[in-house]
């Protein structure tokens, strides 16, 4: 019956593409076609929901993702440091199909068959696109550290950056740790996922720690020479409200891992933790690679940024995380929900007939929590430059907080709702 | 297969011709990057404590962005989001949103 169902939803996507292709050149015609987007983070949902909502209808759209419901990874922090749950941090992606005609698929792309213009599915099954977009977030290098590169010490020493299971279950490591005991956290080389949020979640254990455990310590290990972001404000939190709890280390890039023994090892030293977390470098999700598509450094997916389109592969489209980012330009949730109403945009052009917009534009805000309630943010405008033929911040824009403040904390909470609502419902 | 040159052809020419106007949906693209806050065309979620900007008045919002960039009107964070737009492309976004439900 599904798949009676899937074929009869293709067979019209496939004939909306055709029509497009005979009149759609002709200029204003009206975009047809179908779209399969693969990954229901904050790159895909919004890609999906926008290319419903300025196409009214006229494009297909079909969202294949793993999970059941969409999980923040912003936000989670606060779950991990016990002031919000996880049904805080959860949406269901029920508005994308009642609201938004989006068919949500929970399946896994297996596959990407580009000349073809072809997923395969895990569930069985193949799927064809007139355009695909990919946005697969990050895969973890578990090779880079070797203890790390199996199941069973994966489920010990966690990362907690793809939120979900891992996000509760750190918290739990949290809750059983003794006072006195030390929680450490490893953060990767740059570029990674979130660049604030490995000190962020550091300040929000130390102020559970401080509140529950006074005896416990935190420890930052830091692979990279200095704070990443919002350097002065988190320093200032740490010596204002953490000293004494928190400790931050620069140059501890974790090499290996004791899994039986909590260990960090690093290049001259060792770590001994209570709770290790430990963020290994990563990637763009497996699927990137798989599909063809040029990466470089052999981890971030190439793209034009006038689409988004991926300079080897036509027709596939990559956003988010999973991208070799323009300068300056964090990855980020935000970041990566603006992709997708760029890449919205083009691809309706596309699919009508017509070359996507010249001047594209982006921008990102980001909030960190230093305690419970008092937040801070950094935020940055990107334009298009013809020269570079990249996304290029715009000069004398963006910045960061003066001073941590709880109204940013309350904005901060309402940036979650209403970035939620803008891709799911 | 005999088709596709010519619909190629065309495709090619349309998109030249295109290429040299401006994209008639700049003004929804450049909205589309303020709703992470305030909201899908500016309907931001009730009670979240941010500004909707769905159908104020033109003026008024461009009166607002004015008061960031100068510093008259405190803020956050706008006084550094507003700096990086044009006044040109301010004018779009407003005249969007003024025309929103």
């Amino acid at each position: 019956m599904m798949l009676m169902k899937r074929r009869e939803f293709l067979k019209v996507g496939a004939a909306a593409g055709a029509m497009s292709a005979l009149y759609g050149c002709a200029g204003g015609g009206k975009a047809g076609g179908h779209v399969v987007v693969v990954g229901g983070g904050y790159g895909g949902a919004t890609v999906a929901k926008y290319l419903r909502m300025w196409s009214e209808g006229s494009v297909q759209v079909t969202l294949i993702e793993r999970n059941p419901t969409f999980i923040s990874c912003p936000i989670s922090n606060l779950v991990i440091g016990g002031t919000k749950t996880m049904e805080d941090i959860t949406v269901s992606y029920e508005g994308l199909k009642s609201k938004w005609g989006v068919r949500v698929v929970q399946d896994e792309v297996l596959a990407v068959d580009a000349e073809k213009k072809s997923i395969s599915l895990k569930a069985g099954g193949a799927m064809s696109y007139d355009r695909l977009v990919l946005s697969p977030g990050i895969d973890f290098m578990f090779d880079q550290i070797p203890g790390l590169n199996n199941a069973d010490a994966q489920n010990k020493i966690l990362h907690a950056w793809k939120a979900g299971s891992q996000t509760i279950a750190l918290r739990k490591q949290l809750e059983a740790m003794k006072d006195g005991g030390t929680y450490a956290i490893a953060i990767p080389k740059a570029p990674y996922r979130c660049p604030p949020g490995p000190y962020e979640r550091a300040c929000l254990v130390a102020n559970y720690f401080k509140q529950a455990k006074p005896k416990s310590k935190v420890v930052i290990l830091d692979a990279n020479e200095d704070v990443m972001s919002k350097k002065g404000l988190f320093m200032k939190a740490w010596a204002d409200l953490y000293k004494g709890t928190l400790e931050y280390r620069n140059n501890s890039e974790v090499k290996d891992v004791d899994v039986a023994s909590n260990t960090a090892i690093l290049e001259f030293d060792k770590f001994k933790a209570d709770v290790l977390n430990v963020i290994p470098p990563h990637r763009a999700g497996a699927i990137a690679a798989q599909s063809g598509v040029k990466l470089i450094n052999n981890r971030w997916v190439d793209v034009n940024w006038l689409s988004m389109e991926s300079t080897s592969t036509p027709g596939v489209h990559v956003l988010g995380d999973a991208i070799f980012p323009a300068p300056t330009m964090p990855k980020s949730g935000h970041m990566a929900n603006q992709h997708g109403k760029l890449a919205a945009a083009a691809i309706l052009n596309l699919l009508g007939g017509q070359a996507p917009s010249d001047q594209p534009l982006v921008m990102n805000t980001c909030y960190s929590f230093v305690d419970a309630k008092n937040a801070v943010h950094v935020s940055s405008v990107h334009t298009y430059d013809a020269a570079t033929k990249t996304m290029q911040p715009v000069k004398g824009a963006g910045g960061v907080s003066a001073a941590r403040n709880e109204i940013e904390g309350k904005v901060a909470l309402g940036w979650a709702k209403n970035i939620w609502a803008d891709m799911l419902t | 297969m005999k088709l596709r040159t010519p619909i190629l052809a065309l495709c090619l020419m349309a998109l030249a011709s295109v290429a040299q106007a401006a994209d008639p949906n700049l003004a929804r693209n450049l909205a589309a990057t303020c709703a992470n806050c305030h909201g899908t065309n500016g309907n931001a979620v009730k009670g979240a404590g941010l500004d909707s900007l769905s159908g104020l008045e033109k003026g008024k919002i461009l009166q607002k962005i004015a008061d960031y960039k100068s510093g008259d009107k405190p803020a956050s964070i706008m006084h550094q989001i507003s700096k990086g737009y044009t006044d040109a492309q301010m004018d779009m976004i407003a005249g969007y949103f003024a025309a929103q439900k």
